[in-house]
């Protein structure tokens, strides 16, 4: 914060001047860095073929520990959770429906699970398969599904790099801000390690690093990348450009053309999320496209933003102390 | 790659990743490829997106399937049914792509009358000698031939004895009735895969198919491989942007490892490695077709032996097509590797190649050690011990040697069995006699070289970083061994010894590289030089020779320049042209144009993209349409131009048609695009080159829940079984003890057995442990719980795994009766940071006939609730 000059004949005047200016530095206001256009992720979960790759990169380029490996046995999600060493997350969501049973009452016996009609004879050693009845006719047009109907989600989490960042606002020390990227940034140096920040994020994703410096930790858009012009580690080795990275206004754009894209392909249920304003005043800096409701990922449909309760709160503990001091001023009339 | 080889003539991926996105419809098929090739993948992906049709065929439903459009489950080894029944319904509604067929393909060669076919001998052709397991005799196989040789043909295709004809005959029961009891797929989504294909081939479209080790990983692996490409021939979709067939390779430079091979059956470039006296041994062992590339036998030259280089040639080359080539290619590689030794008076060295003697693939060479026949041993990137089936076995064969020196990157299983073992594998390093030499081994990264990747391509990558510590590079490693083995045998006069003495063997680096700390490295650009080729020696205009070595000598410019004289030496021809000349290493080059990328590295052969794609044109020469467009005949320049680089003589036109007695490249018509076979057709029948019959026909894996449904012979009759082995017990037809089909693959998060992943946190927190995947329809069946342990059981072994109930599981309805199918990762072992058992323990060795390749891909097996009794940690054990 404060320049140290390298003078060493100082005079006693001239040193106290400079005590001085040291102490008042942590108030005077530093000129900001010059405005960014806002810089976010879009991932387009209709990409993701959850190879993990960018839980890799990320783990890599920002030299975070691996953690303890553990089988969970959850489709093949073993990270299971954002962390404080834990940046980038893919989720695995398996909806694989069993097609209706159908069974045949001389085959129950041995069928458990029949699983499709079988109404023409079954081809034996030695039958005389010219027997059997000709090939079905052609079916008028094969447009086939954009996804199967048996699904298996995938999404790459990470921090929603909110407009109006709930942890920003939650964090008594200013440790957390807004880049000039509009990106939201824990300053190592400041936090304090209270966790203020971890109960108020919506999305489960700031987490102190309870096993190393006690400190908040998350997702920090690769903000030493940026600053070098570079792409976030994650959007670099994603194959399929499910993650993808840029100027927020113009992936928005993208997004919704994407959207009207998979609606067209008959993905009814794709939608947006965090794209528009709606979702904590101001929207995400990163934001999604899903292919079910949010639920299924685990996202909250509308988060909840701890300071909102604050005014209520505060006014009840107001009004509570106003009544209560009216009792007791009536209280001590009487006496 | 005999599949695609004997097929269309060279055995690599027809097409590269990116032409992906030309396609209309892709089929995968035997490949989890999202998992295993995620970055080729992409290419999927966009292609998607561009409205191609993705279909994914396949007994497990993987990260593939889920993004795929329409996602088929089927039973693991039935791959020729659902292929057959295409090819069966594209004959029958004559909905094949006629044009193209009738000119590009051998449907209208007329097959010799006393051919049988399996539908006339129950699942055998013509030629099979059931003492030695072998078709010995496949001369019924063979065209009908004029008397200069060349096939006889039937242009209208009605002939009963032309190749389509047989092949409606052959494939007349594969029927979309046979593929939903066999296959336990439903006639109606069968049908949309073939409506996909149909609906995206033809003029306008193209659709491509990828296959992987789903296929190769089979005891008829060849067969099926031969069943796709002919239904990609048959949609006319072979040689064309967006068509083809890419053989997705398993790790980095396998392609690159049969180019310039590592295999025991082959020299560089895809000729042979000689035999010795094939007279002498009996036929099963010796059939003059016994290599890896299989075609290139001269049907009516029957030499005994190989002792000459002219028997070499003679039994090696052809008559006919680009392999008339030969004699320049075989000389050139002998030059290169015994210099001014080899000369027309020595037969430029011939003799001093080693001749096999047999069957000396990886299976086989563990089980001539098991029985004391091998003394020592070099493992250099490969982990038998955990990676190779039947991987107890293979443990139990590399006790018996005396020294194995193993180059890795970490002490792996195969290098640690001598001490440790897997639970319950008592191992005494008392007792055990071999001498363990390991050599720490230098990643990619650290040292400089080639890749060839699935797509042909040569891509140059420079050394990054020093390898840590002692650790060096393969090619140090060798090369410092070649030195050392010379001077020892220096004053040998033995004739065995010879060839050693003789090699060229000076691959020492002019300059060190800067700021490294190795100085005793071979310099990587001159074994490239070396493989590119160069002249030995020159003559100018005056006829002043002028004689060169490797170091100062100038390159050649591709292979066409290569001399039977002994003027030049090549490593391997198919290579040739990547370094043209000093300072211009076009595998180093990287320019890209988002198109055919010409400038991106080089691919083989001739920097050809596409391969055959002389058949992107009509036979008039004109693109079959705009759209999709490729190369074509240009009148008025008379020669082939477009957007690659012609994969045909440049200036033969359309039009020219060889004289009746004409011999080599000037026998290929104009017409003909696949050149490098004789009657320059793609063999829709192969009438020689494979050991196991001219057709796909449908066998049961060697382990199978059902009888073949069609035919008597259950299995593939010329698959090696070694059934003599009491380390292979073979699950039989029927036993009730190990009633469910078991399919192994690979997870994106490991690779392979894991000896470059496990030893890595980050990947090791992705994907902790073995974990095998059931439905719950099984897992009910069999009281085993969703997360919790279970056993996995064959004659071979046993293992523990973690149970992963999914519904992406799915029993199968197979001729009335319920089939259930357990899928596996194989990528763990006992050593490394993260460890679990071993899945190869539980596979068989028996072997695919043309390339000796285990079938790990469908097996049987038995599975029950807990671990393993000898297991530390008993917990959640259930006893039945």
């Amino acid at each position: 914060m404060s320049d140290h000059n390298g003078q060493v004949s100082a005079t006693p005047i001239t040193e106290r001047v400079q005590q001085l200016t040291q102490l008042l530095a942590p108030f005077k206001k530093e000129k900001p860095l010059p405005e960014q256009p806002k810089m976010g992720f879009f991932t387009d979960t209709s990409l993701c073929i959850g190879c993990k790759a960018c839980e890799i990169a990320c783990k890599q380029w920002n030299q975070l520990p691996a953690t303890t490996p553990e089988w969970t046995g959850t489709s093949y999600d073993n990270t299971q959770s954002l962390g404080a060493t834990t940046w980038r997350h893919v989720q695995f969501i398996e909806q694989i429906e069993r097609r209706i049973p159908h069974v045949n009452a001389s085959d129950e016996k041995v069928l458990k699970l029949p699983l499709f009609e079988m109404d023409t004879p079954v081809p034996q050693m030695g039958m005389d398969l010219s027997a059997l009845p000709e090939l079905a006719g052609t079916p008028t047009g094969t447009a086939l599904p954009f996804f199967s109907t048996d699904r298996w989600l995938m999404r790459s989490d990470v921090c929603k790099h909110c407009a109006n960042a709930p942890c920003q606002e939650a964090c008594p020390t200013g440790a957390i801000i807004h880049t000039e990227f509009d990106t939201v940034y824990v300053q190592q140096d400041i936090c304090n390690g209270c966790g203020y920040c971890v109960v108020a994020c919506p999305f489960d994703v700031i987490a102190r690093d309870s096993e190393g410096d006690g400190q908040a930790h998350k997702c920090t858009l690769c903000y030493d990348r940026l600053k070098d012009g570079m792409k976030p580690a994650c959007a670099k080795a994603c194959p399929t450009d499910s993650i993808q990275f840029g100027e927020v206004e113009q992936l928005k754009r993208d997004a919704q053309e994407r959207l009207g894209f998979l609606q067209e392909r008959g993905l009814t249920d794709a939608r947006l999320y965090g794209a528009d304003d709606k979702i904590l005043e101001g929207g995400l800096n990163s934001f999604f496209l899903l292919l079910d409701e949010p639920e299924t990922y685990n996202l909250p449909s509308n988060p909840a933003r701890p300071s909102n309760h604050v005014l209520p709160t505060s006014l009840g503990v107001i009004v509570t102390a106003a009544v209560m001091g009216l009792i007791g001023t009536f209280f001590f009339k009487q006496e | 790659m005999p599949g695609l080889g004997t097929t269309l003539g060279r055995g690599g991926a027809t097409s590269f990743p990116q032409d992906l996105v030309n396609s209309d419809c892709i089929l995968i098929m035997g490949s989890n490829m999202a998992e295993a090739h995620p970055v080729g993948f992409a290419n999927v992906m966009k292609a998607k997106d561009r409205g191609a049709k993705i279909i994914h065929v396949d007994p497990h439903f993987s990260r593939t399937s889920a993004v795929s459009n329409l996602y088929v489950s089927t039973r693991a080894g039935s791959d020729i049914v659902f292929l057959g029944a295409i090819i069966h319904y594209l004959l029958e509604n004559q909905v094949y792509f006629h044009d193209y067929v009738v000119n590009y393909t051998n449907a209208p060669m007329l097959i010799r009358e006393d051919f049988q076919d399996t539908e006339d001998l129950n699942g055998l052709f013509s030629g099979f000698d059931p003492a030695s397991g072998t078709y010995s005799n496949q001369e019924s196989w063979d065209y009908q031939r004029d008397e200069y040789d060349k096939p006889l043909t039937d242009p209208t295709l009605q002939n009963p004895q032309c190749v389509l004809q047989i092949m409606k005959r052959h494939f007349a029961r594969y029927t979309p009735e046979l593929v939903e009891s066999e296959c336990g797929v439903s006639r109606e989504e069968w049908l949309q895969v073939v409506q996909a294909l149909v609906e995206n081939s033809g003029r306008e479209r193209t659709s491509t198919l990828c296959y992987a080790v789903g296929w190769t990983q089979q005891s008829k692996g060849v067969q099926i491989i031969r069943a796709g490409s002919i239904m990609q021939l048959l949609l006319g979709n072979m040689g064309r942007p967006g068509g083809g067939v890419l053989a997705l390779r398993g790790h980095a430079s396998i392609q690159g490892s049969t180019d310039v091979p590592t295999l025991y059956d082959l020299l560089a470039g895809y000729m042979p490695q000689p035999a010795e006296m094939l007279s002498t041994k009996p036929e099963s062992q010796h059939e003059p077709t016994s290599t890896t590339w299989g075609a290139r036998q001269d049907k009516h030259v029957h030499k005994n032996t190989q002792q000459t280089l002219q028997e070499y040639i003679d039994v090696t080359g052809q008559k006919l097509g680009w392999w008339s080539n030969v004699p320049s290619y075989i000389i050139s590689l002998l030059k290169a590797w015994y210099g001014d030794a080899a000369t027309a008076d020595n037969d430029w060295g011939y003799h001093w190649i080693p001749k096999i003697t047999g069957d000396h693939s990886h299976i086989n060479t563990s089980y001539a050690m098991l029985d004391g026949k091998v003394k020592g041993y070099f493992l250099l990137g490969q982990n038998p011990a955990a990676g190779s089936t039947n991987a107890r076995m293979q443990r139990k064969a590399l006790a018996q040697l005396d020294w194995m020196v193993v180059g890795d990157l970490y002490e792996v299983e195969s290098a640690a069995f001598w001490y440790k073992g897997t639970n319950g594998e008592k191992v005494d390093p008392a007792t055990l006699k071999t001498e363990v030499f390991f050599m720490p081994a230098a990643a990619s990264t650290e040292k400089e070289g080639t890749f060839t990747n699935t797509q042909r391509l040569l891509q140059w990558r420079d050394k990054a970083i020093d390898p840590p510590g002692d650790a060096r590079s393969d090619l140090w490693l060798i090369y410092q061994l070649g030195k050392r083995l010379k001077k020892l045998y220096a004053d040998s006069t033995a004739p065995r010894d010879q060839g050693l003495l003789n090699l060229t063997w000076d691959y020492e680096m002019e300059e060190p590289q800067p700021d490294s700390h190795l100085t005793d490295e071979p310099d990587a650009q001159l074994v490239l030089k070396e493989v590119n080729g160069y002249y030995v020696t020159q003559t100018n205009s005056d006829g002043q020779v002028t004689q060169y070595d490797l170091h100062n000598a100038p390159h050649v410019p591709t292979f066409t320049a290569l001399k039977t004289d002994g003027s030049t030496a090549c490593g391997s021809w198919i290579y040739s042209g990547v370094y043209p000349e000093p300072g211009r290493n076009r595998a180093a080059s990287r320019i890209s144009d988002g198109k055919m990328n010409l400038d991106w590295g080089f691919a083989w052969p001739a920097n050809r993209r596409i391969l055959y794609n002389r058949a992107s044109a009509d036979p008039a020469g004109k693109p079959w349409s705009e759209r999709k467009k490729h190369i074509w005949w240009d009148a008025e320049q008379h020669k082939w131009v477009g957007n690659d680089i012609p994969d045909f003589p440049p200036d033969k036109a359309p039009d020219y048609r060889p004289a009746p007695d004409s011999t080599g490249m000037d026998a290929i018509a104009g017409t003909d695009p696949f050149f490098m076979k004789p009657d320059g057709r793609a063999w829709l029948y192969a009438p020689t080159g494979l050991k196991d019959g001219p057709l796909p026909a449908h066998y049961e894996a060697i382990e199978s829940p059902v009888q073949n449904a069609l035919y008597k012979q259950q299995s593939n009759p010329a698959a090696k079984y070694h059934r003599d082995r009491k380390d292979n017990v073979l699950i039989e037809l029927g036993d009730p003890n190990y009633p469910f089909v078991i399919t192994t693959y690979r997870l994106t998060e490991h690779h392979v057995s894991g000896p470059m992943t496990r030893w890595m946190p980050w990947l090791n927190a992705l994907q902790p442990s073995l974990f095998a995947e059931i439905s719950p329809e099984l897992a009910q069946e069999r009281n085993i719980v969703d997360k919790g342990w279970m056993v996995l059981r064959t004659p071979r072994g046993e293992i523990e795994a973690r149970a992963m109930v999914t519904r992406r599981l799915r029993p199968l309805r197979i001729r009335g009766r319920i089939v259930h199918q357990i899928g596996l990762p194989f990528h763990w072992g006992f050593q490394g940071k993260s460890t679990g058992s071993i899945t190869n323990d539980l596979t068989h060795s028996v072997l695919e006939p043309n390339v000796s390749i285990e079938e790990a891909k469908a097996f049987l097996c038995d599975i029950r609730p807990g671990r393993l009794s000898s297991s530390e940690h008993n917990v959640g054990r259930k006893e039945h």
